[in-house]
């Protein structure tokens, strides 16, 4: 008999199936994993530290590159953070459209994850069909602040402009024909609103048409049911929040257990798994995105009737109009005071929790009085999901490590801050 | 969410000696324990009938050494008028002496089964050698957090079986979220055609600061404050 030995293999950090920049040390015998070290910081940017040298409304940019699938998320939970040791109430309209645009950010989250899931486990047409919906939103992203991903939108108070009245059209080019050129436009008559409403009426169908090509599928079921499963008693020891708690069969959400804006006047459901495994996360999600869809939908209703500031009048902390600055000194002093000193915050600290598509993303806040935080500490969902990795990897085989790094929906940004 | 009082009266009662270290703020309790009870404590939290903190969220490492310290002095003019932009060259004024000791950790931790939250710092008394009890053996998730503490802060964990860094790159030296570590790091990388290798080199970048760190106390920025659009005669510094 020859000797045997464990074997140690290196997995990433540039492997197309690791999301980003994991590298994984996977101790094998055989097929199976018998220990898994995931190295994390490959993509560590010192988001915390830059934030200390720079205003509060420097950082919000900062918060879109953390989690860089679900951009304004996190800018929600830096300026809910901020809100809250400003004592500032946002104006209804303001939490309105920051609600609208969590639920379309968490539905673009999710699309993502199930694209690049199923991907990795062999389905190619998810990807594709996902990346079809994505657009849309992130034309809804571009249309409200300029940006498709990186949209700097939220603000302490509420956020930065108002919803357009005009959805911006494609153009007329030599590589359209009239006739494309009319199918494209013919949702972007109108004004955002429509847009958005005319995509949550689509929108069901496109989850149905996912259902159709995943839910039954066997060779999904086989890579999916049984793989990765949590207790929930483990699941809490580990921390995990969100959609990897609630396949684990814990009906725990922020938005209805700790409500923050407009969320306790929302109808909407809580979606849970029974056997924790990777299929029941699926599921989870799944039922999510349509309920997201519901809440966009009660969003753009209330909005339609709705108007109203989008942001606190208070120019320490808002910019004034333009118009007010050619003719009133104060005006001018406050527009040069906030841009080039900012406001400082009262001294204390603050942890303001928001329910990211993710998971719970917390951020933690100490003020010393001064225009910059002292510390900021990013609570990032994925952190504790990674660091729970190895314990859910153990037993499994060799393919299965992209199928729970696709359950636990990891994006490094966020991980790495 | 549970009401605060009677939260802040069931911690009382399971945890001894809490009156003058318990403080609450914008609905927030926290309670600073000792480093050497942090361990007892924690486990009381978890497996106390009333309070079930079964969740830990999140573990920061603070440096509170220049806490409360400003680049640019508001309140008092010198002969030659309100100072401008002090340098960085002037370095650190004297420690805050506001806190027993320089490093604190904070715990966030969270009741699924009763929501509720809580927070808890504890100081981590030697300066040069910060050490506090690993929470390892009450929650999972304090393996990774404790490690980024760590790695970030140079705080060391009594207990935890495998304190490596965990976001620093390979042999890196210093812990940089330390308030003397500068941003800009101490060294930087680049391609030395000479060698025909990476190689480390310190950084050539000279610090600067674009916006100065300004405390101001005058309590313009209360939110009761009258809205600008009204007119109020406030000067501006």
């Amino acid at each position: 008999m020859p000797e045997l030995r464990n074997m140690t293999l290196n997995f990433g950090p540039q492997h197309p199936a690791a999301h980003g920049v994991l590298r994984l040390v996977l101790e094998m015998e055989g097929e199976t994993i018998l220990r898994a070290d995931p190295h994390v910081g490959l993509l560590h940017r010192g988001t915390e530290k830059l934030a200390e040298s720079k205003p509060y409304n420097q950082s919000i940019g900062y918060m879109d590159r953390l989690d860089y699938v679900s951009m304004m998320s996190n800018e929600h939970g830096y300026v809910l953070a901020i809100e809250k040791l400003l004592g500032v109430e946002v104006p209804e309209r303001g939490q309105y459209i920051r609600v609208m645009f969590d639920e379309i950010t968490r539905i673009l989250n999710h699309l993502l994850w199930l694209g690049a899931h199923a991907l990795d486990v062999g389905a190619m047409t998810m990807f594709l069909y996902c990346f079809r919906e994505r657009e849309d939103l992130m034309d809804c992203y571009e249309a409200v602040s300029g940006a498709r991903l990186h949209a700097t939108y939220y603000r302490p108070g509420g956020v930065a402009r108002d919803l357009p009245d005009e959805m911006p059209q494609y153009e007329k080019s030599q590589f359209r024909s009239d006739k494309d050129l009319e199918r494209l436009n013919a949702n972007r008559n109108g004004s955002l609103l429509d847009f958005i409403e005319d995509f949550t009426r689509r929108f069901p169908g496109y989850v149905d048409e996912y259902e159709t090509l995943l839910t039954d599928n066997r060779i999904w079921k086989q890579r999916t049911v049984g793989i990765g499963v949590v207790t929930p008693e483990r699941a809490l020891q580990m921390g995990f929040t969100g959609p990897m708690l609630r396949g684990s069969g814990i009906a725990w959400d922020l938005r209805k257990k700790q409500p923050y804006e407009v969320y306790h006047k929302l109808d909407f459901d809580i979606p849970v798994g029974v056997e924790g495994d990777s299929y029941d996360r699926y599921l989870v999600r799944i039922e999510e995105m349509r309920q997201s869809n519901s809440i966009v939908k009660q969003c753009i209703d209330w909005l339609r009737e709705n108007k109203g500031p989008i942001n606190i009048v208070n120019h320490k902390f808002s910019p004034p109009k333009r118009e007010d600055m050619k003719h009133d000194m104060e005006t001018l002093i406050h527009h040069f005071k906030l841009f080039t000193e900012g406001y400082c915050l009262p001294e204390g600290e603050a942890y303001a929790a928001i329910e990211h598509p993710k998971g719970e993303f917390g951020v933690y806040l100490i003020s010393d009085g001064a225009n910059k935080p002292y510390r900021l500490k990013i609570r990032a969902p994925g952190f504790a999901h990674l660091a729970g990795f190895d314990e859910m990897i153990r037993g499994h085989m060799l393919s299965d490590v992209v199928a729970i790094i696709g359950t636990q929906d990891i994006v490094f940004g966020e991980i790495d801050r | 969410m549970a009401d605060i009082d009677t939260l802040a009266d069931r911690l009382k009662k399971i945890i001894p000696n809490l009156e003058n270290n318990l403080s609450s703020q914008l609905g927030e309790i926290t309670i600073t324990v000792s480093a050497a009870d942090i361990i007892s404590v924690c486990q009381s939290l978890r497996d106390s009938e009333e309070l079930q903190f079964d969740t830990l969220i999140d573990i920061c490492g603070v440096d509170y050494s220049t806490y409360g310290q400003d680049e640019w002095s508001t309140q008092t003019a010198s002969s030659t008028g309100f100072s401008r932009a002090v340098g960085q060259e002037d370095g650190p004024e004297s420690p805050s002496d506001a806190f027993p000791s320089r490093f604190a950790v904070v715990y966030h931790l969270l009741s699924v089964s009763k929501n509720h939250r809580l927070r808890i710092r504890v100081f981590a008394l030697d300066d040069d050698w910060p050490r506090v009890p690993s929470v390892i053996s009450v929650w999972t998730s304090a393996n990774w957090y404790e490690r980024e503490a760590f790695d970030l802060l140079g705080i060391m964990f009594d207990g935890h079986t495998d304190l490596r860094r965990l976001m620093t790159d390979y042999g890196f030296i210093g812990h940089p979220f330390r308030k003397d570590f500068p941003l800009s790091g101490k060294v930087e990388m680049r391609y030395d055609p000479d060698t025909k290798r990476v190689i480390y080199q310190p950084v050539t970048i000279t610090p600067r600061v674009l916006v100065p760190r300004v405390i101001r106390d005058d309590h313009r920025y209360s939110a009761d404050d009258v809205p600008s659009d009204q007119k109020d005669s406030e000067s501006n510094a």
